[in-house]
């Protein structure tokens, strides 16, 4: 029978099926840890007496809680409070009982464990990956079922490398045709987003498909499925290619030489049949996508930036709109902005940076605006300095930073302020998401940089004034749905 | 965990839709390392203003709040992030049950491993319960029944390993640990074929 990717990549990690009584029993080839949601599952650990049953699939980094500023002379970090070190020294403790790798401040690797991961070759095409992070879908990217899970089930990895969980449904979101110019990989997972709503996904694996998704490099592919929480749904996949393969060639924890060759022959197999049945199916038009922004205070209220937001709202949208200070049926073009972010699991790879410092090379960021650049991990902080992004960044006015969750989560200390408006990269708008009162607009690292730029919410495709031309896009057709 | 069987209480409503685990804990509240002293940070956003002083058209300030165990909420709650910090807060400030028509899957699967039920009911009855908030209702844990005060008595969903989990008080790690023959099975399988 014809088997879904999703259906491949289960059926080969069950322990134990599931029964009317009780879940599958499905094995996690890798668990990747941090210091926020790892502590307590060590506690629990310790009071039943039990060991990390296989440190060796266990990788832990330290990025949320960590100060992005440099150490300071005498090597010491300005952590946001006595309890975010404690909570950093925990990990390290836990992890130096337990025998678990750690990429602490020493570690050249140090980095947002969604970009580590992938970029040290930790996750690969076949697996199963976890963490106790919602944005864990990242890693789907690869062709690997890769979820975010609990402390209490970070707890149950740790103890005995297996999940009990009830099988996913399966749905299929397709894009075809081609991204315009300008257009990120952040714009058409927001433009998905916003068409299917953030909750189509509950209960399901999304499996996203088609031309413009093949089109992607990795870094995009990535984006798109680490937005597949903000759209519900338990994971995101991509099918490996060649694109696959190519990226992972050489990096250090993939299979060297001839074993390479052999491992990726297995992973081009790794695809959905023709035929293969999905529980729900979306599809749009790549050429539908404009560089994307939410105006709302979920990652589903977007519109395209030159648009304007909805003049028509129910409650829900009332709230959202008055949070955010926006205008029913008014463009967000020109609103001042007092904050921009380019960083987090979405965006903080190294095309990322180089898409904002394209636009910010030879410009200034405006007076008033307060802009944060921060790379996702050391290996992205290295590359980007060797081609000389972060004097781009610091001659344009912005702060250049070191690597961690930064301001997405904002619980290191660097903060959007009450009431402040900032254009961020990360995936979240949630009320008071980066910062108490903070008021979040989501966008790509092109526009965000734009937004920098004018010092109000900006096209990135007209930061040197109004086009001669407007480009015109057609009415978002209507999308098609087979159930 | 304490077997969970059955409970009447009034309810609390909060009517918003999408409600994620960043309202219901803010991240400022996650450096902790133990699972303590949440009950306070649950919904502090929405219980107090900046400068501390409580709300007092939050529902959940009212003083019907401190003694009900059944949260109501908008459609899709608990949606973003994964942080079980969510879940330890709502028990901590004093609900059992929390019943919406959509619950988010990192949310519902967290709720459960920690004693809380987390309910999905239909329109129809998610809609009565947004409109009446301080309705007495009964849970019924065992027989996976909720009753409302006009006598509507309506079956919901409700795996039957968490269901045993909660009746019994007990968590799935032990049952984790009683597989420990089959984890290793299949691992010495997953070498044998690479």
């Amino acid at each position: 029978m014809s088997q879904t990717l999703f259906d491949k990549l289960w059926n080969a990690h069950i322990v134990r099926p599931e029964t009317p009584d009780a879940p599958a029993l499905i094995y996690v080839d890798l668990h990747l840890i941090h210091e926020v949601t790892s502590p307590q599952a060590f506690t629990e650990l310790a009071e039943r007496g039990l060991k990390v049953r296989r440190p060796d699939r266990t990788v832990a980094t330290m990025d949320h809680s960590t100060p992005t500023w440099p150490a300071d002379l005498q090597g010491q970090r300005r952590y946001a409070s006595e309890q975010a070190w404690e909570q950093v020294r925990t990990l390290l403790d836990n992890c130096d009982e337990h025998g678990i790798t750690v990429h602490d401040w020493d570690s050249p690797n140090r980095g947002i464990v969604h970009v580590m991961g992938p970029e040290l070759g930790l996750s690969r095409p076949g697996m199963t990956i976890v963490c106790g992070d919602s944005h864990t879908s990242t890693h789907g990217a690869f062709g690997a079922l890769a979820f975010g899970i609990g402390t209490s089930e970070v707890g149950h990895v740790l103890a005995t490398q297996c999940l009990l969980q009830r099988k996913p449904g399966k749905m299929r979101v397709t894009v075809d045709g081609r991204l315009g110019a300008g257009v990120s990989a952040k714009d058409l997972v927001l433009h998905v987003i916003g068409r299917i709503g953030v909750d189509a996904g509950t209960g399901h694996v999304i499996e996203f498909a088609g031309s413009a998704i093949r089109a992607l490099d990795m870094e995009g592919r990535m984006t798109v499925c680490n937005m597949a929480i903000e759209a519900g749904a338990r994971a995101g996949l991509i099918a490996p290619d060649q694109t696959t393969v190519d990226w992972l060639r050489g990096r250090a924890h993939c299979p060297q030489g001839e074993d390479f060759e052999q491992a990726a022959s297995q992973w081009l197999q790794l695809k959905t049949d023709p035929g293969a049945h999905f529980d729900r199916e979306f599809r749009f038009d790549a050429e539908e996508v404009a560089p994307t922004i939410t105006y709302g205070t979920h990652p589903g209220m977007v519109v395209g930036v030159d648009q304007a937001v909805p003049a028509s709202i129910d409650a829900a949208g009332r709230r959202a709109m008055d949070y955010m200070q926006v205008t029913p049926g008014q463009s967000l073009l020109g609103r001042k902005v007092d904050v921009v972010f380019v960083g987090s699991c979405t965006n903080a790879r190294l095309g990322d940076l180089r898409a904002a410092a394209e636009i910010m090379r030879g410009r200034q960021v405006a007076d008033g605006v307060r802009m944060l650049v921060v790379p996702g991990s050391e290996q992205v902080r290295k590359a980007a300095e060797a081609e000389g992004l972060d004097q781009v960044f610091l001659a344009a006015g912005a702060q250049w930073r070191e690597p961690g969750c930064s301001m997405c989560i904002a619980m290191n200390g660097d903060q959007v302020g009450p009431g402040q408006t900032a254009v961020s990269t990360s995936n979240r708008n949630f009320e008071g998401r980066q910062g108490p009162g903070s008021r979040t607009f989501l966008a790509s690292p092109a526009t965000a940089a734009a937004c920098a730029v004018k010092g109000c919410i900006t096209d990135p495709r007209h930061i040197d004034g109004p086009p001669e031309v407007r480009i015109h896009f057609p009415a978002p057709r209507q999308m098609e749905a087979r159930q | 965990m304490t077997p969970f069987k059955r409970l009447n209480s009034t309810t609390v409503v909060l009517t918003e839709r999408n409600i994620d685990t960043d309202q219901i804990v803010p991240a400022r509240f996650l450096t902790t390392t133990n699972r303590r002293g949440l009950g306070q940070a649950a919904f502090a956003d929405w219980r107090f203003d900046k400068h501390g002083q409580v709300r007092e058209d939050c529902p959940l300030n009212a003083r019907q709040a401190e003694t009900s165990e059944v949260l109501v909420a908008g459609e899709n709650f608990g949606c973003g992030s994964s942080r079980e910090h969510a879940v330890w807060a709502l028990l901590q400030f004093g609900f059992r049950v929390v019943i919406s028509s959509r619950i988010a899957d990192i949310f519902r699967a967290n709720a459960l491993r920690n004693g809380l039920l987390a309910i999905e009911v239909d329109a129809d009855t998610h809609a009565w319960l947004l409109d009446n908030p301080g309705a007495g209702v009964t849970v019924d844990v065992v027989q996976a029944r909720l009753r409302l005060p006009d006598g509507r008595d309506i079956e919901f969903e409700l795996d039957p390993f968490a269901r045993t989990c909660l009746i019994e008080g007990v968590d799935a790690l032990g049952y984790l640990l009683g597989q420990e023959q089959a984890i290793a099975g299949f691992e010495q399988g997953a070498r044998e074929a690479a």
